[in-house]
């Protein structure tokens, strides 16, 4: 469970983040949506200690994120940027093999490098292993980048965006992914989406923000609808039932 | 010449099978960064024993010879010591601040010794390149230098805005004014001030001072062997803040003390031999292009050697060839920034 109590996050007198107070449960996925400047990517990097707040407190799984030590909290919540960009030159197994830097400080033993082939193999990589990143597509290149948040294996993940630069096959690919952690492996995914039917059909939870707040917080069935949606996005939305599922339609 | 078969000695309980998670993604490549080890390892020998005995007047073997063999292993040990501090630093540093086209000697550590230097002359005259001669103004010179560093990084890197980009900036305008203030100060020296000062101000192995070396030694191996022991830490803050945060590692307290340990290297080799801009950036970059791995403790010996046999070098071929082993540092920058050129232009990447 990820708790957080008054959380503020002051950019400048105009641009503030907060109070937020957000409680998201253990176990499945929870999109984080809204429209650009919400505040949804502050937030998330918040949670993952990556930026620090001006008040609030944050805790996951009962561990206060300000007060535990960082190299314990590592191996409890793992967090990937939107961007990433490396000056190192590595191959997607070095890559990978980075995530296990919490349990083994460096010295990968064999169980780590079970954990990694795993990873690597979870997300279709293992043909790929020994390429470099520069040697990718975007789409393998953010495979490679979650791969290595998995094999952190953390009980939370943070993802940023994970289905930016991501093509309609890889993001549905990269969504059933996510979905797979989260089910079989039992994992607390937390994640930005961009495009809300993402988070109609995959999320067990959606969290809408809007100008720094959080706005609604529900299960898909409460969120995909007309007047909530447009209401979030301030765009005219109409909700269909489609094949799958409701779907919005925004153009 | 001694025998020098190279065999590649993997350590066989880290690398029990080849995985390719660790620094080299196939065994073929780590073959290959142990042939370059062999090979650069070999070449360091070969340079340090020319630099030894080569056109010793007496016949090996006499009283005479070994006594001017032990002299000129002091300039071997001053090369050794100049060159683990400026390899260790510059790939240390170019992690900790994620960029890998700059070199510590930006901070303003030249500058500031430079600037010294000038100073005392412009003050004191021809005299004043004495003052910073001697054990206490060797050391007096170390701490002002790495006290310098230690106020700009504690300063930048911890207030509220603190910053790394910042800090590099206000680092390379402080380094710039200083040497601003410096070529002034030398536009009003006399002809032959400003030579006696410009002999002290091109990096030299023969500015050092033996009496140095037992405060220079310790220094450089704490220094260098301490960031050696962190190196798998360098390998992990080399990806960033974020990263290294999520990681588990405190990120800020990892970069101060990795600054730190640069510094005191920095300031070593600085203050025993002068400035050596380029000396650092060249062996860290052609260290990365030859080991081909992002590990710290595998790109280490390989910038220490090439670093030996690049300074080593110069120095033997000054010194034998042009008769003039002062100025190590005017071939090194003209040699070695051709060689640079050439292999970054072949591979096309840094």
């Amino acid at each position: 469970m990820i708790e957080i109590k008054g959380l503020r996050k002051e950019y400048s007198s105009t641009v503030t983040i907060g109070d937020i107070d957000l409680t998201i449960p253990a176990g499945g996925i929870t999109a984080l949506v809204g429209p650009n400047g919400a505040g949804k990517s502050t937030m998330l990097t918040i949670v993952g200690r990556l930026l620090g707040a001006d008040a609030g407190t944050i805790e996951i799984a009962g561990y206060d994120v300000s007060s535990t030590k960082s190299k314990d909290l590592a191996k409890i919540v793992s967090v990937l940027r939107q961007e990433n960009h490396f000056v190192t030159r590595l191959t997607v197994r070095q890559l990978v093999g980075f995530g296990r830097f919490p349990h083994s400080q460096g010295r990968l033993n064999r169980a780590d490098e079970e954990a990694i082939s795993r990873a690597v193999e979870f997300f279709g990589l293992t043909d790929l292993e020994h390429r470099y990143l520069d040697q990718l597509s975007g789409g393998q290149r953010q495979r490679a980048y979650v791969a290595m948040v998995l094999c952190q294996d953390t009980d939370y993940i943070l993802l940023d965006e994970p289905l930016n630069n991501l093509d309609m096959r890889h993001s549905v690919q990269m969504m059933k992914h996510l979905h797979q952690v989260a089910v079989e492996l039992g994992r607390t995914v937390v994640v930005v989406l961009h495009d809300i039917n993402f988070a109609g059909h995959y999320a067990d939870r959606i969290c809408a923000m809007k100008n720094g707040r959080v706005v609604e917080f529900g299960t898909p069935d409460e969120i995909m609808r007309d007047e909530v949606l447009t209401r979030v996005f301030d765009t005219p939305v109409t909700c269909v039932d489609g094949p799958n599922g409701r779907l919005a339609v925004y153009y | 010449m001694p025998d020098l078969s190279v065999t590649p000695t993997v350590p066989a309980a880290t690398a029990p099978q080849h995985t390719g998670s660790g620094a080299f993604p196939t065994a073929d490549r780590q073959r290959r960064y142990w042939l370059l080890v062999g090979v650069l390892a070999a070449l360091s020998v070969v340079i340090a024993v020319g630099i030894v005995s080569w056109n010793n007047p007496m016949p090996f073997g006499t009283e005479g010879f070994w006594r001017i063999a032990q002299m000129r292993a002091t300039s071997l040990v001053v090369i050794a010591l100049v060159v683990v501090c400026q390899a260790v630093a510059t790939v240390s540093f170019q992690s900790a601040t994620n960029n890998r086209i700059i070199t510590p000697s930006i901070m303003g550590f030249e500058s500031l010794y430079v600037a010294l230097q000038t100073a005392a002359v412009f003050f004191l005259g021809s005299i004043g390149v004495t003052v910073f001669q001697g054990v206490t103004q060797f050391v007096v010179m170390i701490v002002l230098m790495v006290g310098f560093s230690l106020m700009l990084y504690g300063w930048l890197l911890s207030g509220k805005y603190g910053n790394l980009q910042v800090m590099l900036l206000v680092g390379i305008v402080l380094g710039g004014g200083l040497g601003s203030i410096a070529t002034f100060m030398q536009r009003m020296l006399t002809p032959s001030e400003f030579d006696i000062l410009t002999a002290k101000l091109f990096g030299s192995v023969s500015n050092a001072d033996a009496s140095y070396l037992p405060l220079a030694i310790p220094l450089c191996i704490l220094s260098a062997g301490a960031l050696w022991w962190r190196s798998r830490r360098l390998d992990v803050i080399a990806l960033g803040k974020d990263v290294t945060t999520n990681l588990g590692l405190h990120h800020r307290r990892e970069i101060m003390i990795v600054l730190f340990l640069v510094s005191v290297l920095m300031a070593t080799t600085t203050a025993l031999v002068g400035p050596m801009t380029f000396l650092g950036f060249l062996v860290a970059t052609l260290a990365y292009q030859f080991a081909s791995t992002h590990e710290h403790r595998y790109v280490f010996p390989v910038a220490i050697l090439t670093g030996f046999v690049i300074l080593g070098g110069a120095y033997f071929v000054l010194k034998n060839i042009f008769y003039a082993e002062g100025a190590v540092s005017i071939i090194i920058e003209a040699v070695g920034g051709s060689a640079f050129l050439f292999v970054i232009l072949r591979k096309g990447r840094l």
